[in-house]
Parts: structure tokens; C-alpha cells; sequence
């Protein structure tokens, strides 16, 4: 197993750009491209509400938590958990200044609603192998809660799922470490993309550069 | 395409601008003048010397609007930059060009390509346009010139031979601008280039709309990623946005000299906005000043076909569609930088 040093930990919110288009996770990620559109603002908006570190919540079995810092050596990412929630489990581990057994279950806030690929689930994932390595233990599942439809939705996380997340931390970490970042494949997701006029995503499917001048030149 | 937002020009002195909530508001002794919201502006320009609150600094620098402090005569004074945007790797990427005289001159040579290519055409279609008030003879003989020296570009590797051939360019240029200026003669002609100070109005005109231009230009490159200081054709000097230089050269004629002419010849300025001071340096007034601001706001609205990518775009957003295309050629995804070659 190899140890991934701190400094070099990729951004666990980067898979789910990795798995939307490779090139927009090079552009944010490789060479800090960001540009926002009205979806990236809304997202903001609503991580907002989520993101307040201080804020801690017991009721009865359940201890909420927010804006929690994680990170796996393992896979050698890091990142944030919108909301843990833990909850008082006789199978669950003990915590740090807490009474009695616990799961961590993460809520990861989404604008929208769910959506068709699995970008977003990749995230979730990679999320709770962070939490499984550091508190040893083991997360059957995790939640997405949806602002559009105000509600949250179930995710069992598979050994399958493990594996995808594993396999596309690799693949990011190949083009990371070479600063490469990959040609386009357009299609309609490209619509969406905040990140389309940075892009340029019709630009590698032009004519030659030199073509366009040679013609030019000799009208 | 990115979408063209405004920029506010602050042409009154005394006046301090500051932030409240998402709005810019321009005070005057604590008189507010005006509010705009931010989200609506791309850049501020302010003329004089006008503050700004370090709480407004902060906003246009984490919403990339960007801050800049001009004299009331237009020259550059500072700009506020927040941070750097664009990764290292394109940067090195951009300096290994520049310190390799044969990469650099690959790139150059397409930019003058482009000033060349454009100046023609301003030629060309002036003898069009124009036939019956211009000397088509006179003019035919340069943009055949103009004609023959691109040809050479193509081929050219060393940076030196460049300069030259840019350099008598221009000089074949400058020569018949001043039959392409046909209203109010008496008052606006132009005899050659003169910067510090700029000793005729239509000099006065050309460096306000370069200074104009190298700005749009600077914040374009530094919004790719790229270092607006460090150049292909000009050299480094401290100080100096060497890049954006660079990257003017094909934007100049189509984009400044055009639009100085345009004012010109459509009378939106006159003999007597301009003043003349003792050493002969000429001065544009602050009315003159204020007409020539909203002018340029003007133009950068107009929609023009971008000849790469044929794709219409305003004309304000061309210094950023070249310096993406140049970032992307740097990065790799081009085969040759793309000059802006307008007919």
C-alpha cells in the first residue's frame, strides 16, 4: 500500500468533476480554471447553509455533524463532508470525547435533483472510504439530500463502487502527476458546463491553425 | 462565449468609491453619486485620483472584475490584481517560449502576420469605400507591399529580421494613414507617430485608445492564466506588460486606429477638445475625454464574425478570445497561435 503525502492529496470534490468530463477536473484541477455559471452559484448558495464548522448538533442517538475535514492515505485525497451524521449503533466505534458506539453516515448536499449519471455518487463514495479509514470501521451506505426536491435519498455503497472510485482516483492521480490536462470529448454535457468558454471544447475539432492562415493569405 | 459585461469608467475627480452590499457606489463628499451592482461590470477604470476602500478592492478581486487607476490623461497608473488565476505549468510553459528565440519567433511572427493582414484590409477597404476621396493609386502600392512582406513572415525564425520587417511595415503604413482621416482636415492629420508626449490630436487619440486597449488586454491574459509581462516579441523589461505588447500588434490598426478614425471622421470629437500646452503637448479635455470612453464602450458591443473560430462575438471580448486561443497553443491543443485576421 503505498502512502500518499499530505501535500500531494488530490481534492475529493475533483471526482465528481472526473467523472462529468476529465477535462473540466484537469481544468479546476491541473490548471485552476474556474469560471461560474448559475448552477455552480446555487451550489454555492446551498453549501452555505451546510458549511458551518462550529455548528453541532445532538438529539437522542444522533450527533450531526458539519463542514467535517476528511482524507484517506490510502487513496491519497481530501476533502469535506457537507454533514455526518453518527449514529448510536451497538456494530459502530467509539469517538473522540463521545459516550458509547457510533456510525458515520455522510449527507452530501446537492442542488438539483438526482441525477441520471453517477458523477455525484462517485463523490459519496470516495467520502465514505475516507471516513471507513479514518475511524475503522465500515459504511453500508450514505445520503444525498436534494434542495430541488427537499429530500434525501439513500445510497448502499457497494464493493463495486469502491472499486470505480479506486480505479478513477488512479487514473486522476496519472494525469496529476504529469500536469497533463486531457482533450475534450464534447457532447451535450458541454451545455452545462460552467466551464465551456475556457474550453473551448469545438476548438480541437477546427481546421489547422496553419491552414486557416495559408488561406488566408493567399485570397 | 464568455459574455461582454460592462466596465465603469470613473471620469470625475475627487470622487471615492466604495462597497456596499453586492453594489459599487461612487461617492463624492460622502454624497452618494451612484450605484451599480458588481455583477453587471467586468472592470473599473478610474481617471484622477479617485479611492477606493480596500472592502471594494477585495470584492473585485475575489469576483475577477478587474481595478484600474489611470491620471486624469489617461496614462497607467496601477491596477489591483487578486490572486493569480491559471496554473504554473502554462506559465513555465509560456516562459520556455520566451527564453527560446526560435519558439518565440514562431509566435510573433503570426501576431505581426495579423497587424500586417489587418492593416491591409483597413487599406484596402478604405480605397473601397472611399474611392472617390482617396488616392487609390498611392494606397494600392502599399498594401501590395504589406502583401508581399507577410509572405515572408511565414518563414521567419530569427527575432531581429522580424523587427525589421515589421518595422518598415509600419513605416509603409504610417505613411497613408493620414489619407484615411477625411473630415474636419484642418484640425486632426497625422505626420507620424509621436508618444511622449503626443504632439498632434490624432496622436493624443491613438495613445489614449492604445492605453485603453493594453488594459482589456492585460486583465484578458491574466484571466487565462498567462503572465501579461512576460513576451515573445518585446523583451523583458521591468515594468513593462511585454505580452500584452505583443498581442496588441494585431488589434492596433482593427481595433484602435479604426475607432480613432471613426471618431474622427464621424465628428464625435472636435478642434476644440483638445488643448495645447506649453512644450506642444497635446491634451484632450475631460468632455472629450468622457465622449471618447462612451465610444469605446460603444464599440465593444458591436458584434463582429471571429474569423478562427466563426463564431460572432462583440468586438470587447477579442482581446480575451486571443489570449485564450494563445493559452490554448501554449498548452498544446494548436499547432500555430491563431491571429485575429479581420477583412
Amino acid at each position: 500500500m503505498k502512502d500518499y503525502n499530505e501535500e500531494d492529496y488530490l481534492l475529493l470534490s475533483g471526482i465528481q468533476h472526473f467523472n462529468f468530463c476529465r477535462r473540466q477536473w484537469a481544468l479546476i484541477h491541473i490548471e485552476q480554471q474556474w469560471e461560474d455559471n448559475v448552477r455552480t452559484i446555487e451550489g454555492d448558495h446551498l453549501h452555505r447553509k451546510a458549511d458551518q464548522p462550529a455548528l453541532r448538533e445532538k438529539r437522542g442517538d444522533k450527533l450531526v455533524v458539519r463542514a467535517l475535514p476528511v482524507q484517506s492515505r490510502e487513496l491519497g485525497i481530501t476533502g469535506i463532508c457537507d454533514v455526518v451524521e453518527f449514529i448510536r449503533d451497538p456494530s459502530g466505534v467509539s469517538l473522540a470525547g463521545e459516550e458509547g458506539l457510533y456510525l458515520p453516515f455522510p449527507v452530501e448536499y446537492k442542488r438539483g435533483k438526482p441525477k441520471r449519471n453517477d458523477s455525484d455518487h462517485s463523490q459519496l463514495v470516495a467520502q465514505v472510504m475516507c471516513l471507513e479509514e479514518m475511524l475503522v470501521c465500515d459504511i453500508p451506505k450514505a445520503y444525498f439530500y436534494y434542495d430541488e426536491i427537499k429530500h434525501r435519498i439513500e445510497v448502499i455503497i457497494t464493493a463495486a463502487d469502491r472499486e470505480r472510485v479506486k480505479a478513477s482516483i488512479q487514473e486522476m492521480r496519472h494525469y496529476f502527476e504529469r500536469n497533463h490536462t486531457p482533450k475534450a470529448k464534447a457532447g451535450p454535457h458541454c451545455l452545462s458546463c460552467s466551464l465551456n468558454n475556457i474550453c473551448v471544447p469545438d476548438i480541437l475539432n477546427k481546421r489547422s491553425v496553419s491552414s486557416y492562415i495559408e488561406s488566408r493569405l493567399n485570397e | 462565449m464568455k459574455k461582454l459585461l460592462n466596465t465603469l469608467f470613473v471620469t470625475l475627480p475627487d470622487t471615492y468609491l466604495g462597497l456596499d452590499g453586492e453594489n459599487i457606489v461612487v461617492k463624492q463628499e460622502e454624497e452618494i453619486l451612484a450605484r451599480y451592482p458588481l455583477h453587471n461590470l467586468e472592470a473599473v477604470c478610474t481617471f484622477g485620483y479617485a479611492g477606493v476602500s480596500p472592502a471594494l478592492m477585495g470584492a473585485c478581486a475575489s469576483r475577477n472584475v478587474s481595478l484600474t487607476f489611470m491620471t486624469r490623461t489617461g496614462r497607467f497608473l496601477a491596477r489591483v490584481i487578486g490572486e493569480d488565476r491559471g496554473n504554473v505549468v502554462l506559465r513555465k510553459e509560456q516562459y520556455r517560449i520566451s527564453d527560446d528565440e526560435v519558439r518565440s519567433a514562431r509566435v510573433a511572427r503570426n501576431m505581426i502576420t495579423g497587424k500586417l493582414y489587418n492593416n491591409k484590409w483597413i487599406l484596402e477597404r478604405a480605397t473601397r469605400d472611399y474611392a472617390l476621396r482617396i488616392d487609390t493609386e498611392r494606397i494600392k502600392k502599399v498594401t501590395e507591399s504589406l502583401g508581399e512582406t507577410m509572405k515572408l513572415l511565414r518563414e521567419v525564425e530569427q527575432l531581429d529580421i522580424l523587427r525589421g520587417l515589421e518595422g518598415s511595415a509600419a513605416v509603409q503604413y504610417n505613411s497613408v494613414f493620414d489619407d484615411l482621416i477625411l473630415q474636419q482636415k484642418e484640425s486632426f492629420y497625422f505626420y507620424g507617430r509621436s508618444r511622449r508626449p503626443p504632439l498632434d490630436k490624432v496622436n493624443a487619440l491613438l495613445s489614449f485608445a492604445y492605453t485603453l486597449l493594453a488594459n482589456d488586454m492585460k486583465s484578458a491574459l491574466e484571466s487565462v492564466g498567462l503572465d501579461a509581462y512576460v513576451g515573445f516579441l518585446h523583451r523583458d523589461r521591468p515594468g513593462r506588460a511585454s505580452l500584452a505588447l505583443d498581442m496588441m500588434e494585431e488589434l492596433r490598426g482593427v481595433y484602435a486606429d479604426r475607432f480613432v478614425l471613426s471618431l474622427i471622421n464621424k465628428k464625435v470629437v472636435n478642434d476644440k477638445g483638445f488643448y495645447v500646452k506649453e512644450n506642444l503637448a497635446v491634451i484632450m479635455d475631460d468632455e472629450t475625454r468622457k465622449k471618447v470612453l462612451k465610444a469605446w464602450q460603444e464599440r465593444k458591443q458591436e458584434k463582429i464574425m471571429h474569423p478562427y473560430l466563426n463564431e460572432k462575438i462583440p468586438w470587447g471580448l477579442v482581446p480575451y478570445t486571443q489570449a485564450l486561443l494563445l493559452a490554448r497553443y501554449i498548452r498544446g491543443d494548436l499547432d500555430e497561435y491563431p491571429p485575429f485576421l479581420w477583412k
